[in-house]
């Protein structure tokens, strides 16, 4: 949006409103001033913070990293939380992407109550959705219920406090996070191709492997980039239906910092959580531009 | 032949149809379980649920019982209205800035505004901890309300952008053309074309703050706790079945909330987009 000058007369007005003119970008300014605020500052003092060897923060050195990455409990740790992402966006591919496929062929009617269905857990707070999951999965939940009235089991499953659990519970959590993405690219795609496919004699299953899942691999993309990134690091979950046995590096950097009040320990927790699940995320991105340059080329 | 080809598309149609169906039956079941499981008459989340009633909701609804619950939904109103309210005038200032800017350094700050989408929360709640403790700040409602407008806003200045580079730019040069000032044509013109796109991103950004977690979790005290945050202590400690009543009061809510959303702005039309 320019303000165009061409009715401005050559006066004193006219070169106000010039000033005016190169000044619209500026509009941006008060935005840029409060993130500069209160966005870019304490990242940076985070990173000042990890720079010191003692929770009085006193002693500055690389004394937090050394101690950080000479554990291998740590490492254990962030291994379990990118495979607990891993698993996550396995899981939500393996049943979201049929049902993506299943909306492609429905009539307008039903897309739009399968749109709302996926849409309101999405605005239902994720506490609400880990307190369901207690619900179902716990000892006298849903599950265990259902299973020992058919007679399946004697004694009640352990499902709460296991990762087997946890990635159930997570697939729905961010099952909207998947299911978005890739039904806005999916429902783009030309219904022709599909026809034309099975015109010239490609079964169905061939026809997805070789036409719809290439074509929609920008939206699959980003729906595991955000399920990734969301599920690595959903803190309520983890610790709810986790419990404190299983511990991945948002409960490690919550005891660190609200708990055993170590800062700089706190923030180099905190900091490899933002390293390691961007550079997943940078690679995953890096795989996916690949594959449809692969189908473009 | 064409046997093979029957067979291969009725596997397809039970493998894929399964799939999704499990799908659908994982997305709702728990939704439906917490919606019955609240109205249970029991004292434990048993499922199916022991009797009917509404004692868990009349407990919850009880203003001397359940006084710390409602203090924290107040708190959340609050810092997501505030939040909200900063974030629509920050966002549509800076997309209106931004958004017809072709200059690379445009882009570059529009990406900049997004990132806060990207960065882990629980990172910037911790970093934002550290800040304002640093600075000497005390937790305050005041605090929560800043960290929350940097991690919601990003979904209004999307809208918002997404709106303004929908605009024909025909309808700007004609306004100014008829002679209507900047002013004017922003009033008059842009803002109107441009206002479901900032309801839908004021929506969205009101509904992430009200849900958000690792911001208040660093940010917040036993006085100033919002709803997740004190529903996440309930969670780890008594696993009160007034949680499911609290539940059901949320679903309730965002159901119909979505329900007004897709009448007025058209909500699911935009988040596919």
């Amino acid at each position: 949006m320019s303000i165009t000058l061409a009715a401005a007369p050559e006066t004193g007005g006219g070169s106000l409103r010039r000033l005016l003119r190169a000044e619209e970008w500026q509009l941006a300014l008060p935005l840029g001033l409060a993130f500069v605020a209160l966005f870019v500052a304490p990242l940076l003092l985070l990173v000042g913070t990890s720079l010191f060897d003692d929770d009085k923060i006193t002693q500055p050195g690389f004394g937090s990293w050394a101690k950080f990455f000479g554990d291998p409990f740590n490492y254990k740790v962030v291994a379990d939380t990118l495979l607990l992402g891993v698993k996550t966006v396995c899981t939500t591919v393996l049943i979201g992407y049929p049902l993506a496929l299943v909306y492609l062929d429905l009539p307008t009617r039903l897309q739009k109550v399968l749109i709302f269905i996926i849409v309101l857990p999405l605005l239902l707070s994720v506490v609400v959705r880990t307190f369901a999951w207690i619900v179902v999965l716990g000892r006298e939940g849903m599950i265990n219920q259902l299973l020992q009235s058919l007679g399946v089991i004697s004694e009640p499953l352990r499902l709460l406090q296991t990762e087997l659990g946890l990635v159930i519970s997570l697939t729905q959590i961010e099952m909207p996070l998947m299911l978005l993405p890739l039904i806005s690219v999916m429902s783009r795609l030309d219904p022709n191709l599909r026809d034309a496919s099975a015109a010239l004699g490609a079964s169905r299953w061939r026809t997805l492997f070789t036409v719809i899942v290439p074509l929609s691999m920008p939206g699959l993309v980003a729906g595991c980039l955000l399920v990734f990134a969301s599920s690595t690091t959903a803190f309520i979950s983890q610790t709810v239906i986790g419990g404190v046995r299983l511990i991945y590096l948002p409960l490690l950097i919550w005891q660190q910092s609200l708990v055993v009040y170590n800062w700089p320990l706190a923030a180099v927790a905190s900091l490899s959580l933002v390293v390691s699940v961007l550079s997943v995320i940078a690679a995953l991105s890096w795989l996916g531009r690949r594959s449809s340059g692969h189908l473009h080329g | 032949m064409a046997r093979r080809r029957s067979l291969g598309d009725i596997s397809y149609g039970l493998v894929i149809g399964g799939l999704a169906a499990l799908a659908v039956l994982i997305i709702v079941t728990p939704v439906i379980v917490v919606l019955m499981t609240s109205f249970t008459e029991g004292r434990s989340l048993r499922f199916p649920p022991t009797g009917f009633s509404f004692r868990w909701y009349e407990q919850l609804f009880d203003a001397t019982q359940s006084r710390q619950i409602h203090k924290a939904a107040g708190n959340s109103l609050e810092v997501a209205c505030f939040s909200t309210l900063f974030g629509v005038v920050l966002a549509t200032l800076a997309s209106l800035g931004l958004a017809r800017n072709r200059r690379k350094m445009a882009r570059i700050a529009d990406n900049f505004f997004m990132s806060p989408l990207v960065l882990p929360g629980i990172t910037f709640g911790l970093a934002a901890l550290v800040y304002f403790s640093t600075l000497g700040f005390r937790p305050s409602l005041d605090l929560m309300i800043a960290g929350h407008l940097v991690v919601t806003m990003p979904f209004i200045l999307r809208t918002t952008t997404a709106s303004l580079s929908q605009l024909d730019p025909a309808l700007l040069d004609s306004s100014h053309s008829l002679g209507a000032s900047w002013f004017y044509t922003l009033r008059r013109v842009t803002l109107p074309l441009i206002a479901p796109g900032i309801a839908a991103g004021a929506f969205l950004a009101f509904m992430a703050s009200i849900d958000n977690v690792p911001v208040s979790l660093f940010l917040s005290n036993a006085r100033t706790d919002t709803l997740p945050i004190r529903m996440w202590g309930m969670m780890e400690s008594t696993l009160d079945v007034r949680v499911a009543a609290v539940s059901g009061v949320l679903i309730t809510a965002a159901f119909l909330l979505m329900l007004i959303m897709e009448w007025t702005v058209g909500l699911t039309r935009r988040m596919r987009d």
